[in-house]
């Protein structure tokens, strides 16, 4: 479904990610983790086009798509839920949520997409007119979520969905990409948690430095004593 | 006290005009963080525009010339705000702030100048349009266009608030303002919305060109320069960013006014007269920017990263 072929993205002269090639098929959860600064977040921007690649392809469903516009990715069936949540402050939750439809037009459909997403998160439900700067960070990243979903997508980019919230938050949240990954989703999970993105994804790759240094089906990459080294603390 | 009730009165016109005008500078600061100094010039063209379409159909009623030359006047800003923004600002949206602001400046002595080509350098009388009937109110006159000022006023400022609370396109723009980045992930096309923004500011600068002429009767090719600044100055009192700021510092802005020009002679023992009303807007100018910069409701602007 995605396949990136030697993506290259450099800011100024720093090379962030350094010609990696990896593909996500129909239907799979897969995992790309890695230490900070290893260039999972400037890969993820770079397929979204937030960033300008500077070198490589990415094809998704056969089509290049490297050189449209960031506003152009939704309608192809693309969404992400950006690094730190990103959702709209001074909108409410249920604004929030129109916007993740802003490229669709089926009115009941919406509706109806609205009421799935709240229960998914049913927490969001109680706090629908309530202004999404005023939530927890948790609940802003169920919202992003759930924005995200807004839109019907056919692949999900996920950056670190679990970054900075409390354990049992992380785990929820898991819980609805888990859930929503089985539904048929195909999802790209970007994450420093390396332990918590392999137990739920079926491959994962490794990235350090801008490069893809190991790739493997996600058990097996948990088994993998380097990476429990690196990333595991073991 | 009739003269409090009758500058309050006049503060209330005025006010009205200003506060479309502003927020026409508001609704471009909240999207791009620009300050459109050619907006002023948008309110003359209005005001123009209006003029001779009322003076070349002289002779027909005044419920057909005034919406004719309403709407005449709106297109005619609409095009020139699109245009602008077009041309002049949007090559320039990944410079440095300063490089936009003095293309502003730029943009607003090209249109002067081109005002002044097109309708030459004389004041022009602005006819009477509606029948000059006086309506007394607390012992003070309200003429029948200073009503319909007011009410129009109103309307607009009511309606721009469903349209940016209440539709698709006012949510992306709202949007858009937050985050940019993260709109377009929303599949939100920021070109069109920015251009939105010009075309919505024109249209109520156009009307306020009208409202501004009418009641004063005049119209002259450097009448926008003064009224931006005051207009400015009401969004920079209200909060600049923010659409009811921009409605409550032009209201309060022309109340201001109108009771300093109704004062000052007696507060100065007839040193200075009402000529000097432009002075007040420009102590107020200065107030905020010391005391409150973020604005009466604004919020504490912190730069963007």
């Amino acid at each position: 479904m995605l396949e990136v072929t030697g993506l290259r993205v450099a800011y100024g002269g720093i090379q962030a990610v350094r010609g990696i090639t990896f593909h996500v098929e129909q239907g799979e959860m897969v995992a790309l983790i890695g230490a900070n600064g290893a260039g999972k977040t400037s890969t993820l921007k770079a397929l979204s086009r937030l960033l300008n690649a500077s070198g490589g392809s990415v094809r998704y469903c056969g089509k290049e798509i490297s050189a449209l516009a960031p506003h152009q990715l939704v309608a192809e069936g693309i969404a992400l839920v950006p690094e730190g949540r990103g959702v709209f402050p001074r909108m409410s939750i249920v604004e929030n949520l129109l916007m993740g439809a802003y490229s669709r037009r089926d009115k009941e459909g919406i509706a109806a997409d609205t009421k799935h997403v709240f229960s998914l998160f049913p927490r969001l439900k109680e706090r629908a007119q309530q202004l999404a700067g005023t939530l927890s960070g948790g609940e802003q990243q169920m919202l992003a979520i759930g924005r995200a979903l807004m839109s019907r997508p056919k692949l999900l980019l996920l950056d670190e969905p679990s970054m900075g919230l409390a354990p049992l938050m992380v785990q929820k949240i898991f819980e609805v990409v888990c859930t929503v990954a089985k539904e048929g989703m195909t999802v790209l999970l970007v994450e420093q948690n390396a332990k918590l993105a392999l137990e739920v994804s079926q491959r994962g790759y490794v990235m350090e430095s801008g490069e893809i240094t190991l790739t493997d089906d996600a058990k097996s990459l948990l088994a993998n004593p380097k990476v429990r080294e690196a990333y595991l603390g073991e | 006290m009739d003269i409090f009730i009758q500058q309050i009165i006049n503060g209330l016109v005025l006010g009205s005009i200003y506060a479309l005008v502003a927020l026409g500078y508001t609704m471009v600061y909240g999207i791009m963080g620009l300050i459109n100094f050619a907006h002023g010039e948008v309110v003359m063209i209005g005001a123009m525009v209006a003029l001779f379409v009322i003076k070349a159909l002289a002779g027909l009623p005044v419920f057909v010339t005034l919406p004719l030359a309403l709407a005449a006047a709106a297109g005619v800003c609409m095009a020139v705000g699109f245009t602008i923004e077009r041309v002049a600002y949007r090559p320039l949206r990944r410079a440095p702030k300063l490089a936009p602001l003095i293309t502003a400046i730029g943009v607003s002595i090209i249109l002067q100048n081109l005002a002044m080509l097109i309708w030459g350098r004389n004041y022009h009388a602005f006819p009477p349009i509606l029948p000059t009937s006086d309506h007394e109110i607390f012992g003070a006159t309200i003429t029948s266009l200073q009503i319909v000022i007011i009410v129009i006023a109103a309307l607009m400022m009511a309606g721009l608030t469903l349209l940016v609370q209440r539709t698709r396109l006012g949510r992306a723009m709202r949007a858009t303002s937050e985050n940019p980045p993260i709109a377009q992930l929303m599949g939100v096309n920021i070109n069109q919305i920015i251009s939105a923004t010009f075309v919505i500011g024109s249209a109520l600068a156009a009307v306020a060109g009208l409202m501004v002429s009418a009641n004063y009767s005049i119209a002259h090719y450097y009448m926008g320069f003064m009224l931006g600044l005051k207009a400015f100055t009401a969004a920079v009192l209200g909060g600049i960013g923010n659409l009811a700021g921009a409605m409550l510092g032009g209201i309060l802005l022309g109340i201001i006014e109108s009771l300093g020009a109704g004062y000052i002679g007696d507060l100065t023992g007839g040193f200075l007269g009402s000529h000097y009303q432009d002075i007040f807007a420009f102590f107020v100018l200065i107030g905020v920017l010391i005391f409150r910069p973020s604005g009466l409701i604004g919020e504490r602007i912190a730069e963007r990263a």
